[in-house]
C-alpha cells in the first residue's frame, strides 16, 4: 500500500474496538449457535424440564424454535455483511488498489455503514410498477434464502433440524428465490429488469438440473438424503471424503460448484444483473431496504453454497482421526452433555467453518478474475456439457457402489489416488502463482505520485 | 418523431424497442442506441448520435487560430494529443511554417505515450464490458503513470493543449527522458501480465472471437480507420503510409488483424490489435528518445497569425484512427471554416449494418471494440 494512502492516524481505541469486533463477532455468533442449537432441541428441552406442564413445555419448544430461527437469520445477515467487507478487501488487493479502509481499523465496519446507509435511503417505487408485487419480491428471495438454514449443519450436533429429506428440502426452498427474482423483474415495469428476471429464471431453472443430478451422487454413496447422515458417511481425512472416494464424484463436485455459482448469480454467471449490459438487471429499480435485502441474500448465498458443497463432498464437520461415534459416546447419560462433548462440538464447528470459508474465498476469487459468459454459452454449457456429464457420473456412481459392495478396497484406492492427484494439481497451481508473483513483484515503477 | 424512429429501426410491434442509452454504463459516453430486440437477439441496433454536440467546428470560426488549440482537446479527450497535433499541422501548412525537428520529436513521443494511455482505456473498458472488472483497474493504474509523464511535460493530465502552431509549448523537463524509459521498462512487462490476465482468458476469447465480424470490404466502404480498419485485415496506417512529423525516422510494425482467435475482423481482432499497438508505441518512444535532436522547439511564428487566403488539410493517425483537419482561411485572423474528420463518427455508422442477429451482450462488445468516444462522434 502506498504510504500516503493509509489513514494518517488511527486512534488506538478504534483499533481496539475493531479488533474486538473482528474477533468477537465470529466467536459470539458461532458460539451462540454451538451452545443454543443442541440445548433448544425439543428432546433436550424435554429432558431439561422434567417436571413442567405440557403447556409450558410446548411454550418452551416454540420459544426455542423462534430463538433458533432468529439466530440463523442473524448469522446469515452478519455473514453476508462481513463477506462484503472481506470481498471488497480481496478485490482491492487483486486490483492493486486499497479497498475500504476508513470505517474502523482497515475499514472493518464498512458493512455496518453500508447497511445503515441503505436502510436510511428513500424507498422509491416506480409510478407504473406493480406496487404489491414490487414490495413483495424481496421477501420471497429472503425467505428462500433463510429457509435453507433449517438443514444447514454447522457441527456434529449443531443443526437446527436434521430432516430426513435434508438436501431435497434445500433444493426445493431455494427455488423460491427464482420466484422473487421473476416477480421483481416483472413488477418493476422496466425493460432492463424484465431482461434480468427472464435471464435469471432461465439460468436458475436450467442449472438446477445438473446441480440436482450432481447431488444424487453423494446421496447414492451415503444412502440417505439427510445432511448429517451424509457427513457421517464420510470421514475426517481427505481420502475419506466423497469427492475423492469415487472418480465420478470428483467430477460431480465441480459440476455442482459451477451450477451453484450459476444459481447464486455469481461471476462468471452474473448475467441477471450484468451491470455492463442490463444496467443492474432486476435490481435496477430497487433502492433502500428492499435493495439491501436482495444484497443480503446475494452475499449470504456464498455461505449457503459453500456449506452445501462442503457437506456433500468435502467431509463436512468431520474432525480428522476422530470418528462421529466417538463424539456420540462422549455425550454421557445426563440431561446436559459432558464438557468433553462440548469441546468436540466446538472443534467440529471450527472444521466446518474453515472448509466453508475456504470455499467462499474461491467464489470471491473467481468473481474478480473471470469475465462474464454470454447467455447462449451459458445455456449450452448447462444443457450440452453439465447435464450429460452429471448423468454419466450418476450412472457411473451406481455401478461404482455395486463394485464397492464386492470389493470395498477400491474406495480407499480411489481416495488415496485422487487425493494425491489433487495435491499435485494444487502444487502445480501454487508454483504457477509463485512464478507470476515473482515476475511482477517489486514494482519497477514508482506509482506513489498519485 | 417516435414513428420515424420506429420506422428506421424496422419495428413491427412484435419486438421490444430498447433505449440503450443515453445513460447506460457501457455506451462510453452519451450515446443512444435504439435496439429492436426479440428476447436476447437483436433485430437491429440504430445509433442515435448528437447528445454531445457542442458546435466545436463552428467555434473555430470565432476564436482565432491559436485560440482554437484548447478546443481541439475536447474533440477527443481520451487522446487529446493527436487532435492538437493535427490542427497544428493544418495551420502550419496554411502559414507555410515548418516546425523544428525537436518539436516534431516531442510531438511523436507525447503522441505515442498518449496512444498507450488511450488504448489502455480502450482495452480496460472492453474487459469491464465483458464482465471482468480487474483488468480495467490495472490498465488505469498504468494510464495514471502515462498521465504523470505527460503532466510533467505540459502540466495537464487530460486536455493537454501541448502543441502550438509552429512547435510545442514546452521543452521536455530535466530528467524526463529517464522517467519515460523507466516507465517503458515497467510497461513492457505489464503488457505480458495483461495478456495473461485477460487476453488469453478462455471465456474472454469465446465472448469476442467470431462476434460482429466486419469484413475488409465493409470496413473500407464504411470508412473505418485506425485499429478498427486494421482489425479487419486492412494494412493501413497514416504514420507509415502518409508519413508526417518525425515518423519517417522510426522503424515500427503495424499490427494487422488476421483472425488471431477466430475470423478476420471480429471483435477479438480489433481488441488485440490495440494490445499489440501499445507494444509498438513503446518501441517508437524508445527510438524517438534515442534520436531526439537538440535545438529549438518553436518555429518563428508571427505574433498575429493571419494566413493568406487558402485551404490546408492534414491527417494524423490518432488512437482512434485517422483524424483529419481541413482549415480554410479567408485572409483574416479567424478561420473561415474548420472541419475535423474523426474515426468514431464513421465507426458508429457500421453498427447498424453489423448488429442484426447479434445478442444484446454482443452489442456491448461491438461498441467497446470500436472504441468510440462520444465527443469525437458529435464534436
Amino acid at each position: 500500500m502506498p504510504a500516503n494512502y493509509a489513514p494518517r492516524y488511527t486512534p488506538k481505541l478504534v483499533v481496539a474496538i475493531t479488533l474486538a469486533a473482528a474477533v468477537g463477532i465470529p466467536i459470539a455468533i458461532f458460539g451462540a449457535i454451538t451452545v443454543a442449537t443442541p440445548l433448544l432441541k425439543p428432546a433436550t428441552l424435554d429432558a431439561l424440564l422434567p417436571s413442567a406442564t405440557p403447556a409450558a413445555r410446548t411454550a418452551a419448544k416454540i420459544a426455542g424454535m423462534a430463538l433458533l430461527g432468529l439466530l440463523m437469520v442473524t448469522f446469515g445477515a452478519i455473514f453476508s455483511g462481513v463477506i462484503v467487507w472481506w470481498e471488497r478487501r480481496i478485490a482491492g488487493r487483486m486490483q492493486s488498489r486499497i479497498g475500504p479502509n476508513r470505517a474502523g481499523y482497515q475499514g472493518f465496519f464498512v458493512w455496518i455503514c453500508d447497511a445503515v446507509k441503505l436502510v436510511l435511503k428513500e424507498e422509491l417505487i416506480p409510478k407504473d410498477a406493480d406496487a404489491l408485487l414490487f414490495r413483495a419480491a424481496p421477501y420471497f428471495v429472503l425467505v428462500g434464502f433463510a429457509l435453507t438454514f433449517v438443514v444447514l449443519p454447522f457441527g456434529h450436533s449443531i443443526i437446527v433440524a436434521d430432516l430426513n429429506v435434508g438436501i431435497f428440502y434445500v433444493t426445493s426452498v431455494t427455488a423460491l428465490v427464482v420466484v422473487g427474482i421473476l416477480l421483481s423483474g416483472w413488477s418493476s415495469n422496466s425493460k432492463w429488469a424484465l431482461f434480468g428476471g427472464m435471464r435469471s429464471a432461465a439460468q436458475v431453472i436450467s442449472y438446477e438440473i445438473p446441480a440436482g443430478v450432481a447431488i444424487f451422487i453423494p446421496v447414492a454413496m451415503a444412502g440417505s438424503l439427510s445432511m448429517q447422515d451424509m457427513i457421517r458417511a464420510q470421514g475426517g481425512l481427505p481420502w475419506e471424503w466423497f469427492i475423492f472416494r469415487n472418480p465420478a464424484a470428483f467430477i460431480a463436485f465441480f459440476i455442482l460448484f459451477i451450477s451453484q455459482l450459476a444459481e447464486a448469480n455469481r461471476t462468471p454467471f452474473d448475467l441477471p444483473e450484468a451491470e455492463s449490459e442490463l444496467v443492474a438487471g432486476y435490481l435496477s429499480e430497487y433502492s433502500g431496504f428492499r435493495f439491501a435485502l436482495f444484497f443480503l441474500v446475494e452475499f449470504g448465498n456464498i455461505w449457503v453454497l459453500s456449506a452445501i458443497a462442503t457437506t456433500l463432498f468435502l467431509g463436512g464437520w468431520q474432525i480428522p482421526f476422530v470418528s462421529a461415534a466417538a463424539i456420540d459416546a462422549a455425550r454421557g447419560a445426563g440431561p446436559l452433555p459432558s464438557l468433553a462433548w462440548w469441546g468436540w462440538q466446538a472443534l467440529s464447528v471450527v472444521v466446518f467453518g474453515a472448509k466453508a470459508f475456504l470455499l467462499s474465498n474461491v467464489v470471491v476469487w473467481l468473481r474478480w478474475t473471470l469475465p462474464r459468459i454470454r447467455i447462449d454459452q451459458m445455456m449450452s454449457l448447462c444443457w450440452k456439457y453439465l447435464v450429460p456429464a452429471a448423468f454419466a457420473c450418476f450412472v457411473f456412481t451406481l455401478f461404482w457402489q455395486l463394485a464397492v459392495g464386492v470389493a470395498p478396497k477400491i474406495e480407499l484406492a480411489s481416495g488415496i489416488g485422487l487425493t494425491a492427484f489433487a495435491a499435485v494439481l494444487t502444487l502445480l497451481f501454487a508454483r504457477r502463482v509463485a512464478l507470476n508473483v515473482r515476475e511482477v513483484r517489486g514494482d519497477k515503477y514508482d506509482f506513489s505520485n498519485w | 418523431m417516435e414513428k420515424l424512429i420506429l420506422r428506421r429501426v424496422g419495428h413491427t410491434g412484435e419486438e421490444m424497442l430498447l433505449n440503450f442509452g443515453p445513460q447506460h454504463p457501457s455506451t462510453h459516453g452519451v450515446i443512444n442506441f435504439l435496439v429492436d430486440t426479440d428476447g436476447e437477439v437483436m433485430k437491429k441496433a440504430v445509433p442515435d448520435v448528437g447528445y454531445l454536440h457542442r458546435s466545436l467546428e463552428k467555434i473555430g470560426e470565432m476564436v482565432g487560430y491559436p485560440g482554437y488549440m484548447p478546443y481541439t482537446d475536447r474533440i477527443d479527450y481520451v487522446a487529446a494529443m493527436f487532435a492538437n497535433e493535427g490542427y497544428a499541422m493544418a495551420v502550419e501548412r496554411l502559414l507555410k511554417v515548418q516546425a523544428p525537428p525537436r518539436a516534431l520529436w516531442l510531438r511523436a513521443i507525447s503522441g505515442e505515450l498518449c496512444r498507450i494511455g488511450s488504448h489502455l482505456v480502450s482495452v480496460g473498458t472492453m474487459a469491464t464490458d465483458i464482465g471482468a472488472s480487474t483488468p480495467l483497474v490495472h490498465a488505469l493504474r498504468e494510464r495514471e503513470a502515462v498521465n504523470d509523464l505527460i503532466e510533467a511535460l505540459c502540466g495537464a493530465r487530460l486536455t493537454y493543449n501541448y502543441c502550438r502552431i509552429g512547435g510545442v509549448a514546452y521543452d521536455a523537463p530535466q530528467g524526463w527522458r529517464d522517467r519515460v524509459l523507466k516507465f517503458l521498462d515497467h510497461f513492457d512487462s505489464v503488457l505480458v501480465e495483461f495478456d495473461r490476465l485477460i487476453s488469453f482468458n478462455e471465456i474472454y476469447i469465446r465472448r469476442l472471437a467470431n462476434v460482429a465480424v466486419i469484413t475488409r470490404e465493409q470496413a473500407v466502404d464504411y470508412g473505418l480507420v485506425g485499429p478498427n480498419l486494421r482489425g479487419s485485415g486492412m494494412d493501413w496506417d497514416v504514420r507509415r503510409d502518409v508519413p508526417y512529423g518525425a515518423y519517417p525516422n522510426f522503424k515500427f510494425k503495424v499490427p494487422v488483424g488476421h483472425g488471431f482467435r477466430g475470423t478476420e475482423g471480429d471483435t477479438y481482432d480489433r481488441y488485440y490489435v490495440r494490445v499489440l499497438e501499445m507494444a509498438e508505441s513503446s518501441h517508437i518512444v524508445r527510438q524517438a528518445l534515442e534520436s531526439m535532436p537538440d535545438g529549438e522547439f518553436m518555429a518563428k511564428v508571427p505574433r498575429k497569425i493571419k494566413p493568406e487566403a487558402g485551404e490546408a488539410f492534414s491527417r494524423v493517425e490518432s488512437a482512434r484512427g485517422e483524424m483529419a483537419y481541413y482549415v480554410v482561411s479567408d485572409g483574416t485572423d479567424k478561420a473561415y471554416r474548420i472541419r475535423a474528420r474523426t474515426g468514431s463518427f464513421t465507426a458508429m455508422g457500421i453498427i447498424e449494418d453489423v448488429s442484426p442477429g447479434l445478442m444484446v451482450a454482443d452489442l456491448v462488445a461491438l461498441i467497446a471494440s470500436l472504441d468510440v468516444v462520444a465527443p469525437e462522434i458529435d464534436r
